[in-house]
This record gives structure tokens, sequence and C-alpha cells, in this order.
């Protein structure tokens, strides 16, 4: 597992010097076969290096870098393909829009989670492999056993070059489809919002009132404010507790969210009786079912930080 | 040089996402492997449109990557939803679709 | 509406054969017949409606309603008399019902001759029971309740003979069943009375059957049911249509008048309070049946088929009920049997057609004076005997109960045929138009009246004569005046009712005889002689009652009896007929059906809704609810498809 990830992740440093030129080469010669065959004997394992890597790593985060490195493989063969326009969409859209979205989300529900391996479906994936496989075959053997003429270029199709050929198409031929797919897009805005939205049916407490209650619970040692983490600590970070002036690690300087995720150090690690070497936080000692917290709470952390 | 390498190519593609639907249990991995046969899809749209010498392909192409934008906008809304009441992105937790 | 019935009239007026005179519309003092049932049906919506305020005066307001009623009967009566023979009958329409589909159904009377001698009857005798009523029911604390009752009877009766049409009679003929159920059960506190006004009820539900048949009958033949439409076309219709709707009307009547074979219910009614078995179960109620064979003289006439079934039906109940009266102990009981008995001769009578049917309706008045005059009788016998009315605890009352006895005596002499006593004109007329018609009508007749003299004379002997067998602390009491009066009204109409309603207020024959028709008979045999040998009989049977009851002291533990008698006792088998042919079949025929719906339909059913289930909850594993699951079927459907594609070459 760890060897595929490693040579993912240094396919994906590779790829970044590559595409370009030869992107361009490409489309420079289009009729020549050489150029095209290598490039896309190089980057057609790629991309499918990408592609297990999706499937097959066990974070999520590794999963979604592994896909940025296909679809970047995608569009140099875009490019390849005489598609510039598309290759560039392809980059700025997925890769760029797409993918951070995905990360965004990825950050929120728990970046260090992992998932397990054990198959909970009894006989989903030997079903699962056998379908794939055969899916495999199947449109693999179709494709072979087409023949297929040489590709008929796109020299007559766009005289005036990609871009305008497209535009002619979309604000043309399919602009009605065109439009649509407009509506299609601020309709899933609209939808993504109403579906994140989260009535407040209480006030938010300001900070005055939050200062106020803490007064009057009579916890004045927290009245100026929870400890900020790793403050005092040898680490500064903030999965590491802060150090009480008498030495003891404070656990609430933690986030709660970070604990309840599995994220954050031992306690005891820090305190100064403790065990001072083993700093060897267990990163898959959580899994997701446990791992995140409300964005509500996540929000006071927030505030806290402020104070702090 | 004939489409066919891409072909197969988009093929390979196209199960390996396949396969991550049907093997991964975190919503957001099955999600991505999604995105990743509507890639394997649109790669055989522009080696197809390509060796016809036409534009359509492209055109198609395109539209699936509008579409394919929209999908996740909508997905990962609901995802996040799901994850804010259920505390958790396994697609198996959520299978009230059922006795 | 006046130029149908003048089309009808003049097709009516075809029919000189059975007398049919032309209704015309009532006008001036007939306009009000109406009144007629509105006085009692006002009286029981007073008292039925009023609840516990019209407690006190329930009894008064119920007498008076019905009085009034009679006052109106008796007004129109005398309107009656002053018109011509034939120019008597008076159609009132007083709404239309409904009128659907070519079926019109006014809401109008008939006031003729025939329903005049019925409502007088029914007013009459019904106004002296009410009043005898306040007497008996003075103790129940449910009186006014009873009063109630007794109005709704009487005002349902009177729609029944006044109506102009069979379904208007209808309504009448269930007002009458209602009632006569709700009065069999009035003391529900018994079970036996319960289950008594549960047989009555459905018993008669078996005849009214038949009437909805005969009903439905004339729908068909004829499309309408009004009488004058059906009396008019009855000659256009085939005689099997007829005779079927003449037995059908038959069934009814059985049905209603406790006719064989629908026989068993009244003995068992005398649970009722007493007055009710004199009114409904003696002189009015039960001789609708009569009444709606005589109304339907005119189908009757055209299908002999019919008429001979009738005349059959009335012998054999003539027969049944004369030898159950001679068994029964219980004195109700005993009455009862003679009312059987005696409806039965007026069936035979109506069985007769022209020649018999008025003979049918005068044998029905004097017969609703003598027998209510007994009952009333043996109510009061009963009031001072504490409601025993077991006969062999009798004996000796005649000394006790001296106005009883005399008024008694007077219904017995009449019930038995002595002249000139009214029973003797009426019936004597029946056993001569029996024998006209056919000797053995008219041996079952004579017969019938020689048994009808021995157990009369048997009741007469046994509650009034012979050694006191009563043993309560005080002795027997005369019953109050306001029974008595009654009693003693009665006992005069027993006495003077034959004659009367023969020569004093003109021939109660020829009164008829613009409804019913008339037909002169000849005797096979000289009357004197016919005469003489009726009341030879009857004498014979009298004799033969005194010397088994007369002479000898009567036992006060119930003897063995000849076979005879135990089937008497037993109602010659009525209900075990019944209920060895009726109620176990019946019940064997529900239960199998319950068991073929349990076990065949049920177990279709619910055999396929289990199959359907089991399959469900193994499909149902399919249904994981796993997203990932149904991605895999998908996927595998993916490449299905792709192979069917490639299999069937599609491009």
């Amino acid at each position: 597992m760890t060897s595929v990830l490693s040579s993912v992740t240094g396919g994906s440093a590779a790829m970044a010097d590559w595409a370009v030129p030869l992107a361009a080469g490409a489309t420079e010669s289009s009729g020549g076969s050489t150029g095209e065959q290598v490039v896309f004997w190089v980057m057609a394992p790629l991309a499918v290096l990408g592609a297990l890597g999706l499937v097959l790593s066990r974070k999520v985060v590794h999963g979604a870098l592994s896909l940025a490195v296909t679809m970047i493989s995608l569009a140099v063969f875009y490019l390849v393909l005489e598609a510039p326009f598309l290759g560039v969409v392809q980059v700025v859209v997925y890769t760029g829009a797409i993918m951070m979205l995905f990360l965004f989300v990825i950050m929120l529900v728990g970046v260090d989670a992992s998932d397990s391996r054990v198959e909970t479906i009894r006989g989903q994936r030997a079903a699962a492999v056998l379908a794939v496989l055969g899916v495999v075959v199947l449109l693999t053997a179709v494709t072979g056993r087409a023949t297929l003429p040489d590709p008929a270029g796109m020299e007559q199709a766009a005289p005036d070059g990609n871009v305008p050929a497209i535009a002619d198409l979309i604000f043309g031929t399919y602009v009605w489809a065109f439009e649509v797919i407009a509506a299609l897009l601020i309709t899933a805005a609209v939808g993504a919002m109403a579906l994140t939205h989260r009535e407040q049916i209480f006030a938010r407490p300001t900070q005055r009132e939050q200062a106020e209650r803490r007064f009057r619970e009579g916890r004045p040692e927290d009245a100026a404010g929870l400890p900020v983490p790793g403050v005092y600590a040898r680490h500064n970070a903030v999965d590491t507790p802060a150090l009480l002036p008498d030495g003891t690690p404070s656990e609430a300087s933690i986030s709660r969210v970070l604990v309840a995720r599995g994220a954050a150090r031992s306690v005891d690690e820090f305190s100064l009786s403790g065990p001072a070497g083993t700093d060897a936080p267990d990163e898959t000692s959580g899994d997701d079912a446990e791992a995140g917290d409300d964005a509500s709470e996540a929000g006071d952390d927030t505030a806290k930080g402020g104070r702090g | 040089m004939s489409p066919t390498p891409y072909l197969v190519l988009s093929v390979i593609l196209f199960t390996i996402g396949g396969a991550g639907v049907l093997l991964r249990r975190n919503a957001l991995v099955a999600f991505m492997s999604v995105e990743l046969m509507l890639n394997a899809a649109n790669l055989a749209f522009v080696a197809f449109a390509r060796m016809h010498g036409n534009l359509d392909g492209q055109i198609v192409a395109f539209f699936v990557m509008v579409v394919a934008a929209a999908e996740v906008v909508v997905g990962l809304a609901i995802i996040v939803t799901i994850f804010r009441t259920r505390r958790s992105a396994s697609v198996d937790d959520a299978s009230l679709l059922k006795l | 509406m006046i130029s149908t019935y003048s089309t009808l009239a003049t097709a009516v007026s075809t029919q000189a054969e059975h007398g049919g005179q032309v209704a015309v519309e009532a006008t001036g003092i007939y306009s009000w017949t109406w009144l007629l049932i509105a006085f009692p049906l006002l009286g029981a919506a007073v008292l039925l409606l009023g609840g516990r305020r019209t407690d006190r005066i329930g009894h008064l307001v119920g007498t008076v309603a019905s009085s009034l009623s009679f006052v109106m009967g008796v007004v129109l009566f005398v309107a009656m008399l002053g018109e011509g023979d034939a120019e008597r009958a008076f159609t009132l329409d007083l709404w239309e019902w409904f009128n659907a589909g070519g079926y019109q159904v006014e809401v109008s009377l008939l006031l003729d001759q025939l329903s005049m001698a019925f409502v007088l009857l029914i007013t009459g005798v019904g106004s002296l029971i009410h009043v005898y009523s306040i007497g008996y029911m003075e103790h129940d604390e449910r009186r006014r309740r009873f009063f109630g009752y007794l109005n709704l009877f009487v005002a349902a009766m009177l729609l029944l003979v006044l109506a102009a049409d069979y379904l208007i009679l209808f309504i009448g003929w269930e007002g009458v069943g209602l009632a006569s159920y709700l009065l069999i059960g009035f003391w529900q506190h018994k079970p036996s009375a319960a289950v008594a006004a549960k047989k009555a009820f459905v018993v008669n539900r078996v005849g009214d059957m038949g009437m909805v048949l005969a009903v439905a009958s004339m729908l068909a033949v004829f499309g309408s049911s009004s009488y004058s439409l059906v009396f008019a076309n009855a000659e256009n219709a085939s005689t099997g249509w007829l005779t079927a709707i003449g037995l059908f009307l038959l069934l009814a009547a059985c049905g209603k008048s406790a006719q064989f074979p629908l026989q068993s219910w009244l003995l068992d009614a005398m649970e009722g309070p007493t007055p009710v078995s004199a009114l409904i179960h003696a002189a009015t109620m039960v001789t609708a049946g009569v009444y709606l064979v005589v109304r339907s003289a005119a189908i009757y006439d055209l299908a002999p088929d019919a008429r001979t079934a009738v005349v059959i039906v009335g012998a054999i109940t003539l027969l049944m009920g004369a030898i159950i009266g001679c068994a029964k102990d219980d004195i109700k009981k005993a009455l009862a049997g003679s009312t059987m008995s005696q409806i039965g001769y007026m069936m035979l009578a109506a069985g007769l057609g022209p020649a018999g049917y008025a003979f049918a309706i005068f044998h029905l008045l004097t017969h609703g004076f003598f027998k209510a005059n007994m009952f009333l009788g043996a109510g009061s016998v009963m009031h001072g005997m504490n409601d025993e009315v077991d006969m062999r605890k009798f004996g000796g009352l005649r000394v006790a109960m001296p106005v009883t006895f005399a008024t008694f005596a007077m219904g017995y002499l009449a019930i038995i045929g002595i002249p000139p006593f009214a029973g003797y004109f009426s019936k004597d007329r029946i056993i001569e138009a029996a024998f006209a018609e056919n000797w053995v009508y008219g041996i079952c007749a004579l017969l019938g009246a020689g048994i009808t003299a021995f157990y009369m004379t048997r009741v007469m002997l046994m509650t009034f004569f012979g050694a006191r067998r009563w043993k309560q602390s005080e002795p027997p009491h005369e019953s109050p005046s306001v029974m008595t009066v009654p009693l003693v009204v009665l006992a005069v109409l027993s006495v003077v009712g034959g004659a009367g309603l023969l020569y004093l207020t003109g021939d109660i024959v020829q009164w008829l005889a613009p409804v019913t028709g008339e037909a002169h008979h000849d005797l096979p045999m000289p009357l004197a002689l016919l005469v003489t040998l009726t009341l030879l009989t009857v004498l014979a049977g009298v004799a033969v009652a005194w010397g088994m009851y007369g002479r000898k002291a009567i036992r006060e533990d119930v003897p063995a009896g000849n076979p005879l008698t135990v089937a008497a006792r037993r109602d010659l088998y009525g209900d075990a007929f019944n209920e060895a042919v009726l109620m176990r079949p019946g019940q064997y025929l529900t239960r199998s059906l319950v068991y073929v719906e349990n076990r065949g339909v049920d177990g279709a059913v619910v055999g396929t809704a289990t199959a359907v289930g089991g399959l469900s909850s193994r499909l149902r594993r399919w249904q994981t609810g796993f997203v990932r699951s149904y991605a895999l079927t998908m996927f595998a459907g993916v490449g299905f498809v792709v192979v069917a594609m490639l299999l069937v070459r599609l491009p």
C-alpha cells in the first residue's frame, strides 16, 4: 500500500514538469503519432495508478490527491486529442474547482479519518470484483475487436482553431442545452445552500453574554477564557494541550472536535510527571464513526481562539 | 494514432471507478469514484470526436463536466448534511431504505 | 290525476262480475278521512316522544286519541249510509310518494264499505280495549308507553285497511307487525316474552316476503301496485301470474293471520299483556290476512287455483287451531287456538270466492266482538287471580266474578254458534257456503264447529264451574268498572252483533256486495236440515265436554292424555317441525357455509397472502438498503445490457 502511495505522489510530482511542453508539442504535430504514443504510454499508467490510488488508499485525502493526478493526466490526453479547450477546462474546473470542493468537505468531515477495510456486506467484495473484471474483459474485448479508422483530425471541423469552433457549436446548435445547463447550475447552487442551511433556533450568545455567564456560574478561573492550546507546551500545535502554570496539562485547551476525532494527542503524555518520551500519536485510534464534531462547536472554538 | 488505446484506457478507468463505488464505504471516496467514471466517459467522447473529425463529442464532454460540477455541489451538500445528523460519512450507515 | 281515475273508472265498471264499484274522489266530509289515522298517530307521537312528562296523562291521551278516531269513523259511516248503494267508495289522494321509472305511488286512501267495516271494528273495539287497559295496566309503571304502542298499532292498522295501494298497505302491514312485536315483548324482562316477540317478528318476516314478492309481481305485470290499476287490469294478465300473485298474497296472509304453515307464533304471542292479545291477536291484526284476501278479490276471482289454496289453508288451520285449543290448560292459549281456528273459518270462506267474501268479513266482525270479549274476560279472570293462567287452578269463579262470568258466557254462546247469538249467524253462513262449494269443505267446517263447542265448553267449565281449585289467601275479586264496562259493551255486541248486522242496520252482505261481489249458491240439501245438523254437532260437542269436565272433578295435575292430546299440547308439533325442517338444516347450512368461508374462501385468500408474504420476505433480502449493493446490481445490469446489445447486434 505504501509503495503505491509513494509512487502515486511521485507521479503527480513529476507530472507538473511534463504536461505543458508535451501538450504543446502534441497540438503542433497532430499527424505525427510517435510523440503522441510517447505521451500516451507515459500518461496512461499514471492515470491508471491515480485511479487505483483513489480506490485503494485508506485515507480520503490520499485518494483525492490520486484522483487529481488522474484528472491532470486526462487533461493532457485532451490536449493530445486536439481538444485544448477541454484540456484547460479539465484543469480549471475539475482539478481546480471540483477537487478543491472535495478537499474542503474532506477537511470538514475529518481529514485524519481512515476507512476500515473490513467488508461488512457479505459477498459484496467478491461479487464486485467479479462484476468489475467482467465489465473490463467485456468492454476491452469489444473495443479491441472493433476495427476503428485512423482519426480524421480536427482541421476540417475546426479550421479557425478549437475554441472558436466550440463556441460556434455551444452558442449555435447547442444553445438551448447550454441555457438549460446554466439553469441547472444555478439550481444546484441554490439546492446546496438549501441543503446545508440550518435554522438558527437560539440567538447566538455574544462575547459579553458568554463572559457574564462564566462569572455567574462561579468559575472565575475560566473567566478570562479557556487556555489556548500549546501555548506553554513543548509543541506549538492545536493538538497539544496547554500546560497550566502548575505544570499540569489542561484538557480544556484542546478543541473538542479534535478530541472527538481522535486527532488530539493524549493529555497525559504532556504531564510533567508522565512519560515524556512517548510522543507517538495513535493516528488510527479513531475511525470516522466517532470522528468530527458539530459545526457550532467549531464556531465556539473560533470564538475561543479569538479571545486567545 | 488509433483511438483504441484511449478507449481501452477509458474502459480501465471506468471500471476502476466502478470498483471504487462498489468497494469503498466512505461516501466521499465513492463520490470521487463516480467522478472518475464520468471522466473516463469523457475521454472516450473526446477520442471518438477526434476519430470522426467532429466537435460534437467535445461538446458533450463539456456538458458532462458542467453537469458533474452541479452534481458535485449538490452531492457534497447532501454528504455534509448526512454527516451532520449521523456523524458518519459511511454510505452503509444510511441504509434506511429497507425494512 | 282526475283523468287517470276516470279512465280507471271505466275499466273498473266493466268488472260487474264482482261488483267493482266506481271510486270517486273524496269530497266534503270524506276528505277528512285522514283524520282517522292522524288521531292515533298523533297520540302515539305525543306518548312516545313526550317521555316521562306524559306519564300521568298517558292513558287518557291514548284513549282519547283512539276514541276520537272512532267518533270520526262513526261520522263517516253515518255519512256513507246516506249515499247510494254503489256510490260509497271514495279515494283521497294525499300526496305523491314517489314517481320513478314509470312507477308511480300515491299516498292515497280508499274508503269504501269494506274499509268502513274494518274502521269501525278497529276503532270501536280498539277504544273499548283502551278503556279496559286503563284498569288492567294500572299498576304497570310503563303504562304510558303501553298506550303509545296501542295508539301506534291503531294508526298502522287503519292505514292498512284504508290504503289504496298495496305498497301503502304494506307500510301499515309492517307497522302493525312492529306494534305487535313491541307489545308481545312489552314485558321484555321475562325471557319468554322477549323470545315470543322475536318469534312473532321472524315468522311474520316470512309472510312479509310473500307480500314483497306479490308487490314485485304486480309491478312486473301491471306496472303499478295501486288497487284501481291492478284490479282493472287483472283480466288482461295471464292466469299463471295471477295464481302466483294470489299465492304470494296468501303467504303474506298466512304470516299475519297465523295460518298454517306460519301459525306457530300466535300461541307464544300470548306472552303479551291480555288487552294486546284481545286487540291485536284476536280482534284486529290477525284478521289482516283475511282483509288482504278479500280486498284482492279481483285477483282471486281470476285465479281459482290460488283460491283453492286459500280454502285448504283455511280448512287445515281451522281444524289445527281447534284441536290445539282442546288440549291447552292455559286459558289464553286455549283462546289463541280458538282464534286460529276462527280465522281459519274466515280464510275458508274467503277462499270460496264471491260466495264467501262477505261471510268471511261478517264472521270477522262478530269474531272481533266475541273473541275480544272473551280475551278481556280472561284478562279480568287473571286480574283477579294474580295473573294465574292455568285453568286447572281456576274453577267456580262464577260466584266470585259475576260480571266477568256473565259477559264471558255471552261470548261463549256466541262462538259456539247458539242462536240468536252473533256467532250463529256468521258461522252458519260459512258452513252453508262451504257445503255449497264442496262436501269436504263443508264437513271440515261442520267438524270445526263441533270441536269449537267442545273446547269452549271445556274452558267455560274449567274456569267458572266446578270446585274451587284456587288456593290463594284472599278470594278472587271482580275487576273494577273501568274493565267491566267494556266487557259489558262487548258482551252486548256478542249477543246482538250477528243479528244486528244482518237485520237491524241492513244486511251486511248487501252492504259489502259492491266491493266483494255476490254469488248465490245452491245448497245440496235443504237449509233447515243443514242448520239442524250444525246445531246438533254443536250440542254434541257441548255434551262431550260436559261429560268429560262437568260431571267429573277436574284434576289439578296434568293427565297423561292420549297421543292426540300430547301432540296438541305441543301445538301439533308445529315448533318441532319448524325446528327439524327449517332451523336445523339452516344451522347446518350456515355452519357449513361458515366452514367453507373460513377454510375455502378465506383459505384461498389467506393462503395467497401467506405465499406472497413468504415470497416477499425472501425477496426482501435483496433490499439490503446498502447503496453499494444497489450499485453492484446496476453495474451487473450494465454488463448484461452490453451483452444483450452485442447478442442482438444493435448498432
